[in-house]
């Protein structure tokens, strides 16, 4: 039997207090987390950025210190990978989501694909290494490097534009064919589009991936960034040389330079925020292309 | 009239469910045919083996002959771009692009490789009129589809099917998620664009067979029961079955 009561008793919830407490905490918290790290690696960061610190390389006689070589390296890592792995990615995915019609291929080859996303990236450096450097004869170099990263975002790729296909209704695919698209047709001018924002978001993670990754890249595209890459753009790739990434690895592990190792974070995270609003920017234009409502 | 689609000894199984049974039926040219019965009757699938949509479902398997001006559909010489060329569709719920208005209609100009300006505007504007839009849009035609009302956009993808100029255009129960305003223009449309094409639709409501339809075709458990002119389904069917349904026994 319910006791009978008026709209106008205010019942206590303590538990709904407490619960509405710990979130906003732990909401809160996450927040001052990024806040006080963004603010500490630019504390420590900023001072040690000078003209002379991006814009030349180390030399070793005067020492002085620079990162401009391994600016240039991450940038032709970022160009090669996403060169390799988006169009590869992007059609897998589209490949799974519209053609594949075997549902247990589909099911492991997706199964694969996640285990593959959590693998530790030392392990794919390993590969790189014997496979890319060794037996296709590659060399440790950049190219190489951009190899095996593109292993290393596949995975996300291939995942994240799935999902965003996943998510286009039916009833667009249906009523393509239904006034005579192909397939293909379909695809490119309805099902992509559709999909651009999820293709978009599957970029800035591989960016991301790119950008940070650091151990396997020692392995297969080396650790030095002493020297500028020289030669043309082929001779370039095909030289060794470290990413800003590895050369943080390099100064704050293994000389103990943490100034040097927070500049370059900087760096970093500048490159990352620009890549990201760039990658944005570029959604945006072609999404005002569609006519969004 | 002349006879625009046969089907004889139409069947069609997903997988072991036996959806269609020996369908044959006689659909007259400049004519809106009404399919009518029950959910899961088979009036839809049947609808779609026009066109030949259900190619894209999994485990479907057809047999019988389905007739395009004595062209056979399902063989394999068949290119079903060309087919739903054709023979147009028009979904339950309407499903424009999410592109602008105009690039709606002019999608299916553009599969079919029309792409000079002034023809595909031309058209634009005649498949927009042609679905009594062209009005509510004319001002905005580079506005997204995704703007307009339900009932507008239901009419919109008419104009996009009008727009490849098909034959034969198949409605699947195309104002049903539509209010009465709306539903009563795209019936109002309907008696025009007899005029100048063979309209098949699937209705779950008998009152608007029996307003927009010449010829009514009832469907019960993939059987089709009863064939014939509207006024003689709705006023004298032969069968016992039909007379339960459209008199609201069953159904």
């Amino acid at each position: 039997m319910i006791k009978k009561t008026s709209i106008t008793e205010k019942r206590k919830r303590p538990l709904d207090k407490l619960a509405y407490f710990g979130i906003f905490l732990f909401a809160f918290l996450v927040f001052a987390m990024v806040v006080l790290f963004v603010v500490y690696i630019l504390y420590n960061g900023i001072p040690g950025l000078t003209w002379e610190f991006l814009t030349t390389a180390p030399n070793p006689i005067e020492q002085t210190i620079g990162i401009l070589p391994s600016i240039i390296n991450t940038g032709y890592m970022i160009l090669l990978a996403i060169l390799f792995a988006v169009p590869v990615g992007v059609g897998g995915a589209i490949y799974l989501c519209e053609y594949a019609k075997n549902k247990r291929l589909i099911r492991i080859i997706e199964f694969t694909t996640e285990t593959l996303s959590g693998i530790p990236s030392i392990i794919f450096g390993v590969f790189g290494y014997v496979f890319f450097c060794t037996l296709l004869n590659l060399k440790v170099s950049l190219l190489s490097g951009a190899l095996t990263l593109t292993i290393i975002v596949l995975p996300t790729i291939v995942r994240t534009t799935g999902e965003a296909l996943k998510a286009v209704p039916n009833s667009y695919r249906e009523a393509a064919q239904g006034i005579g698209a192909t397939k293909w047709y379909m695809i490119h001018t309805v099902l992509l589009p559709s999909a651009s924002r999820g293709i978009i978001t599957s970029i800035i993670l591989a960016i991301g991936r790119i950008v940070g990754e650091s151990a396997a890249l020692i392995l297969v595209s080396g650790g030095s960034a002493m020297y500028m890459p020289r030669g043309n753009f082929f001779e370039q790739i095909m030289g060794s040389g470290a990413t800003l990434s590895v050369e943080l690895y390099r100064y704050a592990y293994s000389r103990g330079e943490n100034g040097i190792g927070f500049s370059i974070a900087v760096v970093l995270l500048a490159i990352s925020v620009l890549l990201n609003l760039l990658v944005k920017l570029i959604n945006k234009k072609l999404g005002t292309q569609k006519a969004e409502s | 009239m002349a006879n625009k689609i046969i089907t004889k000894d139409l069947n069609l199984y997903y997988g072991t469910h036996h959806a269609l049974k020996d369908v044959s039926i006689e659909i007259k040219e400049h004519c809106v045919t009404g399919l009518i019965g029950p959910s899961g009757c088979g009036k839809s699938t049947f609808l779609k083996t026009l066109n030949r949509m259900n190619d894209t479902i999994p485990g479907v398997r057809v047999t019988g002959n389905v007739l395009l001006d004595d062209e056979e559909v399902y063989q394999n010489a068949v290119d079903v771009t060309q087919l739903r060329k054709k023979v147009g569709m028009v979904f339950q719920s309407p499903n424009p692009f999410p592109m602008s208005i105009y690039d709606n209609v002019a999608y299916g100009l553009r599969i079919h490789g029309i792409k000079k300006r002034i023809i595909v505007d031309e058209i634009v504007e005649k498949s927009l009129r042609g679905a009594a839009i062209w009005d509510e849009v004319k001002d905005r035609l580079k506005k997204s589809a995704l703007s307009l009302s339900g009932g507008q956009q239901q009419r919109l993808c008419i104009a996009r099917t009008l727009a490849v100029q098909p034959d034969v255009i198949l409605m699947d129960e195309p104002t049903s998620a539509l209010d009465p305003i709306s539903t009563m223009k795209i019936e109002e449309l309907m008696s025009e664009l007899k005029k100048n094409y063979t309209v098949v639709i699937v209705t779950h409501n008998m009152q608007q067979a029996a307003r927009i339809s010449d010829y009514t075709a009832f469907f019960l458990l993939g059987e089709l029961v009863e064939y014939g002119e509207t006024s003689q389904i709705f006023s004298m069917p032969k069968d016992k079955r039909t007379e339960d349904y459209i008199t609201g026994r069953f159904g």
